[in-house]
């Protein structure tokens, strides 16, 4: 009888079974190229673009945080809301404050709506690359310097970029995966 | 003709206890914003369609079923192939596709309308109530179920917004564009209001949006639609449209509670009031997990009546209110409930069931620890 | 000519039959029985899948709490959903399968009858597991069949990780099954029979394996990722670690649309078989027919995401999903009219197994047209998650899955066993199976366009009337299949004796075989005559 009709299937099987795994790096490059789902991309590494000649758009950025009870501190955006005008790059702060009686890490996931805008939002810097240790009762004020491409849709007035913060103080997961804690992130 | 009337009195009687809740429904709402009525144009056109579909062939099925009968003598006829209809009844039912999916595109891009709004609110998802931050007004608070739990165990008739009501309403002003900002804090929600045609994943990490202009004033009822643990059923969503004018005494009102819930926490409270406020609040929060009588759903629910933590350590029951217990299902409630019902609802532990501490906790107790 | 051969030992011997004892069924490879095995096992999960369905119909009866705490109730529906999919209707296909296809290709077993023997075997060790859950602290799984993320990782029982290896094991099972049948569809036909003479049924199977093949790693993969996450500190699924649950629900539906559809393709083939007999006349269509098949096939894999169009998808990402659902419906319509077109001035009559097949056309595609409303994206913002999902998803899978599989056994079963079955208590299956379902089902689309979200174990006053005809028509369909099991045993053991070809114009290799069929069949190939 002919093998190699089950030795192909096998194969299949087993391709069909890493494609299920390469579905996650896959949506992850596809959301930082896309803005899908609100995610931003990294560090912006490029300069700052502005259409010439041209009294630059203005928008609306807004600030704010999602609940969440895995870290429950205090953390709150210093300003709410500010106007700015495509290109220009600003620069604002979030609180955070360490409530617990024990030092701890936070890392912050930032989320943009409408998820159209994710990818016209460019940080320079931002808290959220990096690990956020804090001494218990410790509080800092962490920035963002960030500008808003001016490839933005005309569709789009306000931008509204919200941060989580979740405890990763007893993540020990190694370094090399690139689903586990980064230290440079979205 | 007075017996009559006496009988049909008494029949009457006996109809209108059921028609209280026979509302025998069939169809969805055509709602109060505009979006909310295209959406039902839409729905109606599409199941009209579909309906006339399903007359023709089951039209022509049952036809089958009378006339080609062996038993009435039929004689099965030989085709069994035609390339010419495949192609017919292929091609037909695109065509129609087609003509579906025109308005179903136009009513869909309306929905992603992404300009200016007049009011912004985050809605958060918790298990298993919403909390509603106004965006612009500084206004935060919970919207947690009030059913009471004797009707839901059914010692006690219903009432008509049964599953339906909630303590603090979600209010807005009508004519006004409202974007709200979804966000979920431990698992997926979904908040929707079907008479305003909104629903939208409410995402852990992430903010979803969507938007919402209602023209009439009145009350408008939905419901959790995301399985989201033990209580999805338990966590609707009213939202009250009024107008602007009751809009803006409404918002004035909710900075004033603010203002007393905050002077209220630096009052003296007495055994007796803490205990019967502490009450109130256990039943909204508490009840649900561990029970009205303190028994609790061991191993994942503990039993408060008679437990260690409840009747010893002040500094520990306050500590486990405050920042929840991590890993379990225990909330850290030092963000959701003011210190005053943080105050209230511990004291009312200490102090009912068999638990007998006589220990008063003060809101300035619940002060003291969440600044340390 | 190809690189290994293997030769069928034939023994040198005269058909010895089963061997005897109990012991026979635990080291069979021979498909007739393995056969057996599965749709037995199918039957036995039907009704436990049904008893929670008692559960959950009980409890909504009336508005109010009445039988059992909101959280075993999100583990009744979640194992219900479960054990219907992966238990009943999966395996009771599988059993069809491996009776049928064998015979209907003129071979004379399986290709490969020890992994046979084997992917029935994983399947009740699966379920042992699953079922235990109940039993463990913190109770069975309780995150829905679909199990989200977080819900199902952060947020789960203990018992989850039991969940994830039942998963593991009947994921096994499924693609070994299926390897199995393209083996045998693809090298064990007779000679003469191309392709395109396969009969309908083998054409569906052959397709539903390759879905099978391509969609169970999937699942295999995101339990797996789930199990890292919950145990290995991983954050697929938690955006705490970079990760996102609606990663979760892309990858699960990209298994999940096509395993609808692998719930449906072999009732197609059953009924494109049962049709033609009952009304005297060839199938319309038969090439269309394969075609269809093969359309749908293929666009199960590009329409996943419109389970998730409340999830926050860009607008391209909804109407790209939302076209390319509506696209299904015109293969689907399709096999609609062609099966009107086979009954439609042919010479009909109404066995019980033309009554099953009769209603499955047309419940099914009235489940078909709620399908196509729920594609419409933006008014399915007020379908999802209701009740109307749940009518919708009930008429496809009982009125059709598991109306194509008793279809199945009421037509072949004389053939299997010799005996026939009672007629009277067939129709009376037939027709009281059909009134509770509708009685069960139809009511359902009302409270979920009324606002009735799903999978709660309570309800606002104004859904009361139609969830107590639901509860009503629940208990009528439930017990009606008593009757099928009371029907299937008597005739096994007192049926009439039946004829070679039970039904009057039934074709096909399988009616050439002696009635019942010997233990082994076409140990020589039968000849096919070329049309």
């Amino acid at each position: 009888m002919n093998l190699s009709t089950p030795k192909g299937l096998i194969i299949l099987v087993v391709l069909m079974f890493g494609f299920g795994f390469a579905l996650v790096p896959l949506y992850d490059v596809f959301c930082e190229i896309t803005g899908l789902n609100g995610k931003t991309a990294g560090q912006y590494e490029g300069e700052l673009t502005t259409k010439s000649n041209e009294k630059a758009r203005e928008i609306t950025m807004q600030f704010i945080v999602n609940k969440n009870d895995n870290l429950p501190w205090e953390f709150a955006p210093n300003q709410n809301q500010m106007t700015l005008a495509l290109g220009e790059q600003k620069q604002t702060t979030y609180r955070v404050t360490n409530t617990y009686n024990t030092a701890a890490i936070a890392q912050a996931v930032p989320s943009v709506s409408p998820s159209a805008a994710a990818e016209y939002l460019h940080k320079i810097e931002c808290f959220c690359f990096e690990q956020q240790p804090l001494d218990a009762g410790e509080h800092k004020d962490m920035p963002l310097v960030f500008f808003v491409d001016p490839e933005l849709p005309e569709s789009i007035s306000k931008i509204t970029l919200s941060y989580t913060l979740f405890d990763i103080t007893n993540s020990t997961a190694p370094a090399s995966d690139p689903h586990k804690v980064k230290k440079v992130g979205n | 003709m007075q017996r009559f009337l006496h009988q049909f009195c008494i029949a009457l009687a006996f109809l209108i206890p059921s028609s209280v809740y026979a509302a025998w429904e069939l169809n969805m709402p055509r709602g109060v914003t505009e979006t909310s009525n295209t959406v039902y144009d839409l729905h109606m056109l599409i199941l009209w369609i579909c309906v006339g579909i399903g007359v023709v062939v089951f039209g022509v099925m049952f036809w089958s079923i009378l006339y080609h009968r062996k038993s009435q003598g039929a004689k099965a006829a030989q085709f069994h192939e035609s390339t010419t209809i495949e192609v017919i009844w292929t091609v037909i039912p695109f065509i129609i596709l087609i003509g579906m999916a025109v308005p179903s595109t136009t009513v869909l891009i309306d929905m992603y309308d992404s300009s200016e709004s007049d009011i912004d609110i985050q809605v958060t998802g918790y298990q298993w109530k919403w909390q509603y931050k106004y965006l612009n007004e500084e206004i935060d608070f919970f919207s947690t179920l009030t059913t009471p739990k004797e009707e839901i165990a059914n010692k006690q008739a219903k009432n008509p917004n049964y599953l339906l009501e909630v303590d603090n309403e979600l209010v807005v002003p009508i004519n006004k564009k409202i974007r709200f900002l979804f966000t979920a804090n431990d698992v997926i929600h979904a908040w929707w209001v079907p008479e305003l045609a909104v629903k939208k994943d409410a995402i852990p990490g992430f903010i979803n949006e969507s938007w919402t202009r209602i023209n009439e004033v009145g009350t408008y009822r939905g419901q959790c639609a995301e399985l989201c643990g033990k209580d999805h059923g338990f966590m609707p969503i009213v939202v009250k449209a009024v107008t602007q004018e009751n809009y803006d005494i409404w918002v004035a009102e909710q900075k004033a509670t603010a203002l007393a819930t905050a002077a209220a926490a630096t009052q003296d409270w007495t055994m007796e009031d803490l205990v019967a406020k502490g009450e109130t609040v256990y039943q909204k929060n508490c009840a649900g997990c561990h029970m009205v009588d303190g028994s609790g759903l061991p191993p994942a629910f503990p039993a408060l009546n008679g437990n260690e933590v409840v009747l010893g350590d002040i500094e520990k029951h306050i500590d486990i209110m405050v920042n929840g217990v991590p890993g379990t299902a225990m909330a850290a409630y030092g963000k959701q409930l003011s210190a005053v019902d943080l105050a209230a609802v511990i004291t009312y532990k200490r102090n009912t069931w068999d638990n007998k501490t006589g220990e008063v906790i003060s809101p300035a107790d619940v002060t003291a620890f969440m600044s340390k | 000519m190809s690189e290994q051969t293997l030769t069928i030992d034939d023994h040198n011997h005269h058909d010895h039959g089963p061997a005897k004892g109990l012991l026979r069924w635990v080291f069979t490879t021979n498909h007739k029985d393995i056969g057996t095995l599965y749709l037995i096992f199918s039957l036995t999960m039907f009704f436990i899948g049904g008893m929670m369905a008692f559960v959950i119909r009980a409890e909504l009866f009336q508005p109010g709490m009445q039988l059992v705490d909101p959280g075993f109730f999100n583990q009744m529906t979640t194992m219900h959903g479960l054990i219907m999919v992966f238990g009943a209707v999966m395996p009771g296909f599988v059993g069809l399968a491996n009776w049928q296809i064998p015979l209907m290709v003129g071979a004379p077993d399986m290709a490969l009858p020890r992994m046979n023997n084997w992917s029935f075997w994983i399947l009740p060790f699966a379920f042992t597991m699953l079922l235990s859950t109940l039993f463990m602290g913190g109770g069975a799984p309780g995150f829905g069949w679909t199990f989200y993320a977080p819900l199902s990782t952060t947020y789960a029982p203990p018992s989850v990780t039991f969940f994830i290896f039942a998963i593991h094991m009947m994921g096994i099972s499924s693609i070994m099954g299926a390897m199995n049948i393209i083996v045998t569809l693809f090298n064990m036909r007779a000679p003469g029979m191309g392709l395109m003479q396969m009969p309908m049924f083998a054409w569906s199977w052959l397709i539903t394996a390759f879905l099978l093949v391509a969609v169970m790693p999937v699942l295999a993969a995101v339990v797996t990722m789930m199990l890292m996450d919950i145990h290995f500190a991983t954050s697929f699924f938690s955006a705490a670690g970079g990760g996102d649950p609606v990663l979760f629900q892309h990858i699960f539906w990209f298994f999940g649309h096509p395993e609808v559809y692998i719930m449906i393709l072999p009732a197609f083939g059953v009924v494109s078989e049962i049709l033609p007999t009952f009304s005297r006349k060839k199938l319309f269509g038969y090439h269309s027919m394969v075609y269809a098949l093969i359309a749908i096939a293929l666009l199960s894999f590009v329409v996943w995401a419109h389970h998730m169009f409340t999830v926050g998808m860009p607008i391209g990402g909804q109407l790209f999903f939302m076209y390319a659902t509506m696209l299904i419906a015109v293969p689907t319509g399709v096999k609609v009219f062609n099966w009107v077109a086979t009954m439609f001035k042919g010479s009909l009559t109404f066995e019980t197994p033309m009554l099953f097949a009769i209603a499955f056309v047309v419940l099914f595609t009235v489940g078909g047209f709620s399908g196509i409303m729920l594609a419409i994206a933006p008014v399915d913002f007020q379908y999802q998650d209701t009740y109307f999902v749940v009518a919708h998803f009930h008429y496809v899978l009982v009125p059709g899955a598991i109306f194509g599989i008793v279809a199945g056994v009421y037509y072949w079963l004389p053939k299997w066993c010799g005996k026939m079955y009672d007629e009277s208590l067939g129709k009376m299956h037939f027709w009281l199976s059909f009134i509770g379902l509708n009685l069960t089902f139809f009511p359902m689309h009302f409270v979920g366009l009324a606002g009735m979200p799903r999978r709660v174990p309570d309800y606002a006053l104004q859904f009361a009337d139609f969830n107590m005809m639901a509860s009503m028509g629940a208990f009528l369909f439930g017990t009606s299949q008593l009757i099928f099991v009371y029907l299937v045993i008597k005739a096994i053991r007192s049926g009439k004796e039946a004829a070679k070809v039970p039904w009057e114009s039934a074709e096909g290799l399988e009616w050439t075989l002696p009635t019942p069929l010997p233990y082994h069949t076409f140990t020589t190939p039968p000849v096919i005559e070329q049309k």
